[in-house]
C-alpha cells in the first residue's frame, strides 16, 4: 500500500518536473500554429507565421550565418579538440596538469564576461566586429567542451590496445587512425554536437561581436522582439528548438550508448 | 625464428631498480618461463625484449642482431597481453589480419594467412565474430593467432592465462604448448604461477627484486634449488637452518641432518637444508631401522589437510612446523596430536649456503 503511494508520488513528481521544463516551450510551439497573434483562444490552426517567416530575408540571412558559423566552429573544434585530447592523454610534459585545470574555467565563466573580454581583446588586436570575430569567439567557447568530452572517452581506452597495435608493426599514424580514433569516435561526435549547440545557441558573445547588418539568428531574434513581437518569432523559435533537441538527443545517444562495452 | 640474448641488462625507474644486471640466453625454439613474485622485474624484462621500453645499460639481441634501441614496431615480435588487448572495433578476422594489413600485404595473402592462423588455434569458423561475443578462452586463442600470423621471430606472453579459470587454464596450457611446438617459435612466458612454469617450459628463470636468482630446466630448479627463495617459491619446501658440517647441517639443538653425497660446504658456515614435503616419510614406529632414509626427526601431528589423492600433515618439531605430503594409499591415516617420526634420505636433502 505505502509502496504504491510512494510510486504514485514519484511518478507525479517526474511529470511535474517535465511540465516545468517543457510547458512553456510546448505553449510557444502551439502558438506558432495559432491564427491569433496575441495568444487568443480558441486555437485555430495556421501555418501563416511559418510562411511569412520564409519572406523575412533578414531572418533567413541570419539563420544561414548561424548555420555556417556553427558548422565551421564544429569542424575546427572537433579536429583541434581531439588532437589536444590525444596529446594530453599520451604525453607527459611540464605543466600538463595546470593546462588541464585551465580548460575548465572558461566553461564556468559567464558568457557576458567572456564576450566583453573578447570584444575588448579583438578591438585591441585589430580584428573588427563581424562574422569572422563571431567565429573566433565561438571556437574559443566550444573548444573546452570538445576536449573535456573526448578526454572523458579516452579515459575508457585501454592503453594495451595501442601497445598491441605497435607490437604488430603499426606505426604511430596507423595506431591512431585504426585503433585509437575508432574507439574515441563516439566522444568526438558527441563533442562536435556540443560544439555545434554552443555555437548555434550562442547569444551573448555573438551580440557583442556582431555588426547590425551581419549577425546570427539568436541576435536577430532579439532585435526583432525589441522592434515588436510577432508570432514569426514563435515559429523560428520552434524550429530552433526542434533542431537543438534533435542534436542533444543525438549527443546523448552517442555519448552514452556509443561504442562497445 | 631466432634465439634471444639478454646481456647485463639494467633498468631503473627513479630510485627503483626494476632490473639489475640480468643476463639470460633464450635458446632458439625454446619455451622459457620467467617466474617471480609481483615486482620482481619479470614483466619489465619482457617489455625490454619486446621493445616497449629500452634498458639503461646492457645488450639485447634477437637472432644475433642488436635490438636494444629498436622500437617495438620494428622488432618483428609477437606478443600476447594479459587481458588479450583485442581491438573491440574489429571482427576476429580483422584483429588477426591487423599485423599483415599494416605491412601492406595483398588482400588474398592476408585472407589465406588469417584463415590458417585461425585454423591453427581451432577458431576457423569464428572469423566474423566480434571480440565481445567470445568466451575468455576464445579471446585468448584470437590473441595468439594475431600474434603469430605475422611470423614473428619471438613470441612474448605476458601472463596470458591469468584471467582464465582453473580448468580452462589447464586446457590452454596444453593447447599453447602444442601450437608452440608446431611452429617451433622461441617463446618467453611471464607468469607468477609456479605450476604453469613447471609444466609448460623447457627452462625457467626465477627473478626476485630485479635480479635473476636461478635459471635452468624445471627439474633442476625444483630438485637443486640454490637458495631458500628458489626452494620455497618454486614448489613447497621445509627449510632447516643451522651450521654446516661439510655435507649437511647441525641444527641449533645438535640434531644432524645429512645432505646428498655431492653436497659440499665449508664446515662451520651458516647453512640451510631444503627438503620437499613429498620426500618425507611419516611413521609412528620410533624404533624401526631405515638405512636408506637416514635423516630422522621426532614430532607431533598438529593438523592434517585431506585433499583426496593426498594428505598434507603439519608436524610440530622444536618450534618449527614441517609439512609432509602423503599419497592416499588407504592406510596409515594419522590423527592430529599423534607422536610421529619423520624420515627422509640424504639424497632428498639440498644443502644451501646462506648469508
Amino acid at each position: 500500500m505505502t509502496t504504491r503511494i510512494l510510486e504514485g508520488l514519484g511518478r507525479l513528481y517526474i511529470w511535474l518536473l517535465l511540465a516545468f521544463l517543457y510547458l512553456p516551450i510546448i505553449i510557444m510551439a502551439l502558438m506558432s500554429f495559432n491564427v491569433s497573434p496575441f495568444y487568443q483562444l480558441p486555437f485555430e490552426w495556421t501555418t501563416e507565421w511559418y510562411a511569412s517567416l520564409w519572406q523575412n530575408d533578414q531572418l533567413i540571412a541570419a539563420t544561414w550565418n548561424s548555420i555556417e558559423i556553427a558548422v565551421i566552429t564544429t569542424l575546427i573544434c572537433t579536429v583541434l579538440g581531439s588532437a589536444a585530447s590525444l596529446a594530453l592523454y599520451r604525453y607527459d610534459f611540464r605543466g600538463k596538469r595546470f593546462l588541464q585545470a585551465l580548460l575548465f574555467p572558461p566553461i564556468a565563466i559567464p558568457w557576458l564576461i567572456t564576450g566583453t573580454a573578447m570584444l575588448i581583446f579583438f578591438f585591441g588586436v585589430g580584428i573588427g566586429r563581424g562574422l569572422f570575430a563571431i567565429l573566433l569567439g565561438h571556437v574559443a567557447l566550444a573548444l573546452p567542451y570538445v576536449i573535456v568530452v573526448v578526454s572523458a572517452r579516452l579515459q575508457t581506452f585501454a592503453p594495451e590496445l595501442e601497445e598491441a597495435a605497435r607490437s604488430l608493426g603499426a606505426n604511430q599514424w596507423q595506431v591512431t587512425s585504426r585503433v585509437t580514433l575508432p574507439w574515441i569516435m563516439p566522444g568526438v561526435i558527441a563533442g562536435g554536437l556540443f560544439a555545434f549547440a554552443v555555437s548555434f545557441d550562442q547569444f551573448v558573445v555573438s551580440y557583442f561581436l556582431s555588426t547590425p547588418g551581419q549577425t546570427t539568428l539568436p541576435v536577430e531574434i532579439y532585435a526583432a522582439i525589441r522592434k515588436g513581437f510577432t508570432p514569426e518569432i514563435n515559429a523560428v523559435s520552434t524550429i530552433i528548438i526542434v533542431v537543438s533537441m534533435a542534436l542533444m538527443l543525438l549527443t546523448a545517444r552517442f555519448f552514452k550508448f556509443g561504442g562497445e562495452k | 625464428m631466432a634465439g634471444v640474448q639478454v646481456s647485463n641488462v639494467s633498468r631503473s625507474f627513479g630510485a627503483h631498480k626494476a632490473l639489475d644486471d640480468v643476463s639470460i640466453d633464450f635458446a632458439d625454439g625454446g619455451f622459457y618461463a620467467l617466474l617471480g613474485p609481483s615486482g620482481s622485474g619479470k614483466t619489465t624484462l619482457l617489455r625490454q625484449v619486446a621493445g616497449f621500453d629500452f634498458p639503461d645499460s646492457g645488450r639485447i639481441s634477437i637472432g644475433g642482431e642488436s635490438v636494444e634501441r629498436v622500437p617495438v614496431e620494428k622488432r618483428r615480435i609477437g606478443m600476447v597481453f594479459q587481458n588479450y588487448a583485442l581491438f573491440p572495433n574489429m571482427s576476429v578476422a580483422d584483429n588477426v589480419a591487423f599485423g599483415l594489413s599494416v605491412r601492406g600485404e595483398a588482400k588474398a595473402v592476408i585472407a589465406s594467412e588469417v584463415q590458417r592462423a585461425l585454423d591453427l588455434v581451432q577458431l576457423g569458423k569464428l572469423g566474423g565474430r566480434r571480440p565481445h561475443q567470445l568466451s575468455g578462452g576464445q579471446r585468448q586463442r584470437v590473441a595468439l593467432a594475431r600474434a603469430i600470423v605475422t611470423k614473428p621471430r619471438v613470441l612474448l606472453l605476458d601472463e596470458p592465462l591469468g584471467a582464465l579459470d582453473k580448468a580452462l587454464r589447464v586446457d590452454m596450457q596444453i593447447e599453447l604448448k602444442r601450437i608452440q611446438r608446431e611452429i617451433g617459435i622461441t617463446t618467453i612466458f611471464v607468469t607468477h604461477d609456479q605450476e604453469e612454469a613447471l609444466t609448460m617450459s623447457d627452462r625457467i628463470g626465477i627473478l626476485r627484486d630485479g635480479r635473476l636468482v636461478q635459471e635452468g630446466p624445471p627439474e633442476e630448479i625444483y630438485d637443486q634449488p640454490k637458495s631458500e627463495f628458489a626452494a620455497t617459491f618454486l614448489g613447497d619446501a621445509n627449510i632447516f637452518r643451522g651450521e654446516s658440517t661439510g655435507n649437511g647441517i647441525k641444527l641449533p639443538d645438535g640434531t644432524a641432518i645429512a645432505a646428498g653425497a655431492g653436497a659440499k660446504l665449508a664446515a662451520g658456515a651458516k647453512a640451510s637444508c631444503a627438503v620437499r614435503p613429498e620426500r618425507i616419510r611419516i611413521a609412528t614406529d620410533v624404533e624401526a631401522q631405515d638405512a636408506a632414509n637416514a635423516n630422522m626427526l621426532k614430532g607431533q601431528v598438529s593438523k592434517r589437510i585431506f585433499a583426496g589423492n593426498n594428505s598434507t600433515y603439519f608436524v610440530e618439531r622444536g618450534g618449527q612446523t614441517l609439512k609432509v605430503i602423503v599419497q592416499n594409499t588407504g592406510i596409515d591415516r594419522l590423527a592430529e596430536g599423534q607422536d610421529v617420526v619423520l624420515r627422509w634420505a640424504p639424497e632428498s636433502t639440498v644443502l644451501i649456503a646462506t648469508s
